[in-house]
């Protein structure tokens, strides 16, 4: 028994799975699989539009999608290696 | 002739209580005196036969039936206590691509004749077996643990329902209750475990019934008595009891069936753990 339970203290992880099923079904129930198509041609122009301007390893550009209540944010993360140079 | 309801329980995620479940609702309507038909869908890996203790008198199969080589007489199998409670087995050795829908289609038909209600007992997933044991419903009984992932898995089965089944091509809604399993009132009480409330606001779906965590159910698989029959007094067996009186169509507050305590249980409740 947890001591702070004496004290009549909620453990509050069944508010913590409640708030997590509801923004996961919110997104879930309105997917239709177009996310994923997004992040996928996102990539692609992302990739034309650096490489442009510096040789980068196709592998090393990380994008990534977070959805957190009403508010998605997009992370792009492209690894330049110590080799990178100018292209062209 | 009858027309029977045709139920279909379903979860998505696996070992939630589906056939448990399907045994327990469908030996509590044959109590009521009603004429009932337990249909296992879960082809390649069928448990309702063993939950409901028929296994060593199957002969045909679903399988059989569907490819026209037994009739349903013949492989419909009689309760040994209840003499108006039938299950149709699933097949052991063949896979769900064995199934058809125009088979199930004409399976699910004839049975609607014979019975008042039909309970088809849906496997886990959402392939082919189971949208099959949901395609002809004529309702749904969602079971759900009071857990992140079963809760998820249900709300995907809520959208195959409106989306996959006959009732919703045709236009219609299909009427889907909430059977909560394995529900321990303890740790919701100190915010460990999902509330029922919870569940409730988050799939939108009514409750059906809360089955309360019961050494019982194992105790009635152990021995092949579906928990409503092995054990009346059991919290388990008196909630799915209510739930099917719900099933029925009577209005009556969800209760959440104490678990019988030892001496010892009742001295220290709340104390434990």
């Amino acid at each position: 028994m947890n001591i702070l339970s004496l004290f009549g203290r909620r453990s509050e992880s069944a508010s913590v799975a409640k708030n997590r099923l509801q923004i996961l079904l919110a997104h879930e129930r309105a997917d239709d699989g177009s996310d994923a198509l997004l992040i996928s041609s996102l990539r692609e122009d992302i990739l034309a539009v650096v490489a442009k301007r510096v040789d980068i390893d196709p592998d090393a550009v990380r994008l990534e999608m977070d959805r957190s209540g009403d508010v998605t944010t997009l992370g792009i993360d492209i690894e330049l290696s110590q080799s990178t140079r100018r292209a062209s | 002739m009858s027309n029977a309801t045709v139920v279909v329980v379903t979860s998505g995620k696996g070992g939630v209580g589906k056939t448990t479940s399907t045994a327990a609702i469908a030996s509590a309507l044959a109590k009521e005196g009603y004429q009932v038909c337990a249909v296992d869908f879960d082809v390649g890996l069928r448990n309702l036969d063993l939950i409901m203790g028929a296994e060593r008198r199957v002969v045909f199969d679903l399988v059989n039936v569907v490819r026209g080589e037994a009739s349903i007489k013949q492989a419909l199998v009689r309760d040994k206590k209840l003499n108006n409670l039938y299950l149709l087995p699933a097949s052991q050795t063949r896979d769900k691509d064995a199934l058809t829908e125009e088979g199930v289609a004409s399976v699910i038909s004839e049975l609607r004749m014979y019975f008042d209600w039909v309970i088809c007992d849906s496997p886990a997933g959402i392939e082919r077996g189971a949208t099959l044991a949901m395609r002809y419903a004529d309702e749904a009984i969602i079971v759900s643990n009071p857990e992140v992932s079963s809760v998820r898995d249900c709300d995907r089965i809520i959208g195959l329902l409106d989306a996959k089944t006959k009732v919703a091509e045709d236009g219609g809604r299909m009427p889907k209750h909430l059977l909560i399993t394995r529900y321990d009132t303890e740790r919701a009480k100190t915010g460990d475990m999902l509330a029922t409330d919870d569940v409730v606001d988050i799939l939108s779906v009514p409750l059906i019934g809360v089955v309360p965590e019961s050494r019982d159910v194992l105790k009635a698989s152990n021995v092949g008595l579906p928990v409503t029959l092995s054990d009346e007094a059991s919290g388990a067996a008196k909630a799915y009891t209510e739930a099917t009186r719900r099933l029925l169509g009577e209005d009556i507050p969800v209760t959440i069936p104490e678990e019988k305590k030892g001496l010892f249980g009742k001295f220290f409740k709340g104390r434990a753990a």
